[in-house]
């Protein structure tokens, strides 16, 4: 049985589909076989994120129309062996995705893979209840500012009435909050909602903090997952998460700005 | 503006992180509040809506209707304001 984990949101431009590719990434790259689904119809990112866009032949809604097998349309990731690409369609329209036809794929999937990750497309509508209606669990990405909040709040009340989860009465949809695009310096300064402030609020557990860096929009331009950046606050930040999504204990990071004045190290003791 | 003002107004200003702390607090508890309601209420709303219209003129937001749950009853709370005469 696979794990079925959504990336969502609500809004869009939060950090999903960058999410989406470095969890499936650090997944797979302990050794679980992995796909990550791209619902985002009409759209299609996450190929670009995961650098394979000129390896895409067939796609999600060719698979669930019976133009092509899932075998045809999936793509092994060049860099981890254990990590596979289902594609969205740039052609159709989102409601191309129908449940029955999004539950065969997911069937089939089921029997070969341990995790399947799903990109969400941004809204509240049918795109983004098709992505989050099988799941077990929910990564809710969320960005510290107003209407990232209200939206993340939107979502977790369709998780907990309109997943498959919810209609059949089983144990809710587990959800994991994921607060990113994080700038210490700005909390700090009074400008912009802390960790806190935002898992008070939403009262969902955290699961991490990705700080906003240059280095997502370094690694998006090449192609690569930013957890492949080892180096980086970023990569390690996604790193952590995946470690506690698969049931690790850390300490959180980059919940304070890297800079510290003279006074605050001295305060510190460090 | 004073000079001084200034410095004050630009003080007070810069902690809008809890401004929006304080917004989302109001507008979640909200939200919130009218996704327990059942899925028959804006029916419900709609056709109370057009009995009272047969008798006085009022527009859609001047009947507002709610459902309160608590462990042994559901009260149905009926708010309609008339227009002044
Ligand atoms: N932690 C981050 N720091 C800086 N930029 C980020 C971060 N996360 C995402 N971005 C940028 O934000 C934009 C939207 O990200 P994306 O993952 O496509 O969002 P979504 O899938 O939610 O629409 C992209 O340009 C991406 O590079
Ligand atoms: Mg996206």
């Amino acid at each position: 049985m696979a794990r079925i984990i959504v990336v969502t949101s609500g809004k869009g431009g939060v950090g999903k589909t960058t999410t989406s590719a470095s969890i499936s990434t650090g997944i797979a790259k302990r050794g679980h076989k992995t796909v990550v689904i791209d619902f985002d119809v009409g759209l299609r990112n996450l190929d670009l994120i995961m650098n394979c866009e000129r390896r895409v032949v067939y796609d999600f809604v060719n698979v669930i129309q019976g133009e092509a097998s899932l075998s045809q349309a999936l793509i092994r990731d060049k860099r981890v062996d254990t990590l596979f690409i289902l594609p969205a369609s740039q052609t159709r329209e989102k409601e191309a995705l129908t449940k029955e036809g999004v539950e065969k794929v997911i069937n089939e999937l089921s029997q070969t893979f341990d995790y399947i990750i799903c990109d969400s497309p941004a809204g509240i509508e049918h795109g983004a209840q098709m992505a989050l209606y099988f799941a077990d669990e929910a990564i809710v990405v969320t960005n510290p500012e107003v209407s990232s909040v209200r939206d993340s709040d939107r979502i977790l009340g369709i998780l907990q009435s309109k997943s498959r989860r919810a209609e059949k009465g089983q144990d809710p949809v587990k959800e994991h909050l994921l607060v990113t695009r994080y700038n210490p310096a700005r909390v700090e300064r009074g400008e912009m909602l802390s960790v806190a402030d935002v898992e008070e609020i939403l009262a969902i557990p955290l699961l991490g903090i990705i700080p906003e860096s240059q280095v997502v929009l370094n690694a998006s331009n090449q192609g690569l997952p930013v957890i492949l950046e080892t180096e980086t606050d970023a990569g390690q930040a996604y790193d952590d998460a995946v470690a506690r999504l698969l049931g690790e204990e850390r300490e959180h990071r980059f919940m304070t700005a890297h800079k510290k004045g003279f006074f605050s190290r001295m305060f510190k003791g460090g | 503006m004073s000079f001084l003002d200034y410095f004050r107004g630009k003080k007070t200003n810069t902690n809008t992180a809890n401004v929006a702390k304080e917004r989302l607090q109001i507008i979640v508890a909200h939200e919130r509040g009218h996704r327990k309601q059942p899925d028959y209420l804006p029916a419900l709303q709609q056709e109370l809506l057009a009995v009272i219209r047969k008798y006085v003129d009022i527009s859609d937001d001047m009947v507002q209707v709610e459902i309160d749950r608590t462990d042994t009853c559901s009260v149905l709370e009926l708010n309609v304001t008339l227009p002044e005469k």
